[in-house]
């Protein structure tokens, strides 16, 4: 039930929050898109071992969210999921990659660990990235983008359909997890024998109402090869984000930042 | 099974972006080539919906006090056949990676092909061959199970093989297959139970929603009406014309008890009026007295008024359906 309820929040949150009126929501999409996922490729090059590099890569974000005045309170839920499969696979790094780098006080610090550490970082940055981008962009303006970089037209209309209808199918669903929960309180799960009655009846509603939406679609003369989306110039703004966040990311990526300060001060 | 970001290098990232695209092109081909893709996509986009809702959604495993949920390849692939299938699976990830951080955007071509390439491609290669003879329950259970556990177990495998390659874990080879494989046989059976249980339900419901059943179903029971009027008239002939000649030629069971009663297959009639006109329209209107030409035996005769016999029947039996069916409807429209 919490699961369902979060997801309804979160397509609102992130659909009121790209209706924003600041600075970051008016950039250019494609630009916003293209720095993201140039972000992504920077971070995942990264050595495993190099930690400096991997944590100067937060700089971005810092910089992201004070620009467009982002919080990541809403992005720690997400973490939870990636952050359990994360461990479980870099929890085998510390024992079996035991190699002492260093000591803190008197614990000895291992590549396994540092390895470790990198990929659980990598992985919260990157989706904090990608939250950022769709917090800040919408899934239409998102679409956009996919438009211009020629993905085909059917994925995203199908994009599109999915994203719209997820409401309407999680109401549906709770309205069906709330009257089985008060038919059969206390149970954790849905019981087996209610399985293919619950969901199968869900599922031809579902398929019904495409056949709905398809005649609605066909009355507006629809066709998934030439769908009109509001062109959007790329103004000045979007080009001086582009430069300045290129410059930004190519800075901290292969300028040890971290490492020259610290020099700075132990010299 | 979605794997993040930080678990693939931009090469392998990218290596799986190529194959992942090679077959949401190939996809969209043959989407196209089908008759009703426009309307296709309206379904693919609910159906794709329906799945995403339905992962929110937990099931009691029996006997385990433990839950599980739905990945939803096979299911889709079994509704809308392989190429719909994927290409909405690919709008689920889509979703899934942005809004609540279920992958991530590189990791997106290793995902589509590891839960939505094998679930839909394979899942509907077992489908189509447990199917080809028939559908039924047990065929749905059967294909619904291993089509779970076989795809699963194969993105368990791809997942293996990808982070690996990725060089992000210091786990050998076998140490990661064996902490992947066994969980996701679980996964894949609790899987396969869920999609059987509402394929079933579906098959009991509403069967023509599954794939390849449309056609099956048109085979089976409609025939378009010119086939049938053909179909009837070969009938006709052979019946009429052909085995009319093998009719035996000894009396019908009235007539050989008549004969034994009188000696002779026909009464003799009371010299009566009525008997008599009747009888006289009967000889001027029969064309084909006792089944044959009139003043001949030959047996040309008798195949055509066969024929022409079984052409009245028929014609009679449409017409009387006919006058039926429009008073049914008649009557329909009255009491509505």
């Amino acid at each position: 039930m919490n699961k369902i309820e979060d997801a309804i929040y979160q397509v609102h949150y992130i659909d009121n929050n790209s209706n924003n009126n600041n600075i970051l929501n008016k950039i250019h999409p494609l630009v916003k898109l293209i720095i993201s996922v140039i972000y992504i490729l920077f971070l995942t090059s990264i050595n495993k071992y190099n930690l400096t590099i991997t944590l100067a890569m937060s700089i971005y974000l810092i910089v992201v969210s004070i620009i467009g005045d982002l919080s990541i309170k809403n992005c720690i839920k997400r973490l939870k999921i990636v952050l359990f499969f994360l461990i479980i696979i870099g929890i085998a790094n510390p024992i079996l990659d035991r190699q002492v780098v260093t000591f803190i006080g008197i614990i000895p610090i291992t590549t396994g660990m540092i390895s470790a550490l990198t990929l659980i970082l990598k992985g919260i940055f990157a989706i904090i990235s990608s939250y950022f981008l769709i917090v800040t962009t919408g899934v239409e303006n998102i679409c956009y983008a996919l438009k211009k970089l020629h993905i085909p037209n059917i994925l995203i209309t199908i994009f599109m359909l999915i994203y719209r209808y997820i409401i309407v199918l999680l109401k549906e669903v709770q309205k069906i997890w709330i009257a089985y929960s008060l038919r059969a309180p206390k149970q954790k799960g849905i019981h087996f024998k209610a399985w293919g009655s619950m969901i199968g009846s869900l599922m031809i509603r579902s398929i019904d109402k495409a056949e709905v939406i398809y005649q609605a679609m066909e009355l507006r003369v629809f066709s998934p090869d030439n769908f009109f989306m509001k062109n959007q110039k790329i103004d000045r703004t979007s080009i001086i984000y582009f430069m300045a966040g290129l410059l930004l990311l190519l800075i901290i990526r292969f300028i040890p930042i971290f490492d020259l300060i610290g020099n700075v001060f132990v010299h | 099974m979605h794997m993040a970001d930080a678990m693939v290098s931009p090469v392998v990232g990218g290596a799986m972006y190529v194959a992942s695209g090679i077959a949401a092109t190939y996809s969209i081909k043959k989407l196209r080539e089908e008759d009703n893709f426009k309307k296709k996509i309206s379904t693919m986009g609910v159906m794709g919906a329906f799945v995403f809702a339905t992962q929110m959604v937990n099931f009691t495993i029996p006997g385990t006090g433990s839950s599980g949920h739905l990945c939803g390849g096979v299911l889709l692939s079994s509704i809308l056949g392989p190429y719909a299938g994927f290409l909405s699976m690919i709008g689920v990830l889509l979703i899934q990676c942005l809004f609540f951080a279920d992958g991530g955007l590189l990791a997106l071509g290793a995902n589509v092909w590891n839960m939505a390439f094998y679930g839909c491609f394979i899942g509907s290669l077992i489908w189509k061959f447990i199917m080809r003879n028939g559908m039924s329950k047990r065929k749905i259970a059967i294909s619904s199970i291993l089509g779970s556990i076989l795809t699963l177990q194969m993105g368990a495998f791809s997942v293996t093989i990808e982070t690996l390659l990725s060089g992000i874990t210091e786990l050998p080879f076998s140490a990661f297959l064996v902490a992947m494989q066994p969980i996701h046989l679980a996964i894949g059976f609790v899987e396969g139970l869920i999609t059987l249980s509402v394929l079933c339900f579906v098959y009991e419901a509403r069967p023509e929603l599954l794939w390849n059943k449309k056609e099956k179903i048109k085979k089976e029971a409609r025939l378009s009406y010119k086939k049938t009027i053909t179909i009837l008239a070969c009938l006709l002939i052979i019946i009429g014309g052909g085995i009319s000649l093998l009719a035996s030629s000894n009396p019908d069971g009235l007539e050989w008890s008549i004969e034994r009663i009188t000696g002779n297959t026909e009464l003799e009639t009371r010299e009566n009026n009525i008997y008599e006109t009747s009888e006289k329209i009967q000889e001027t209107t029969s064309f084909l007295p006792d089944y044959t030409f009139k003043d001949t035996e030959s047996s040309i005769g008798t195949s055509i008024s066969g024929i022409i016999g079984c052409g009245i029947t028929v014609a009679f039996l449409v017409g009387l359906g006919s006058v039926i069916k429009i008073k049914r409807k008649k009557e329909k429209v009255i009491n509505e």
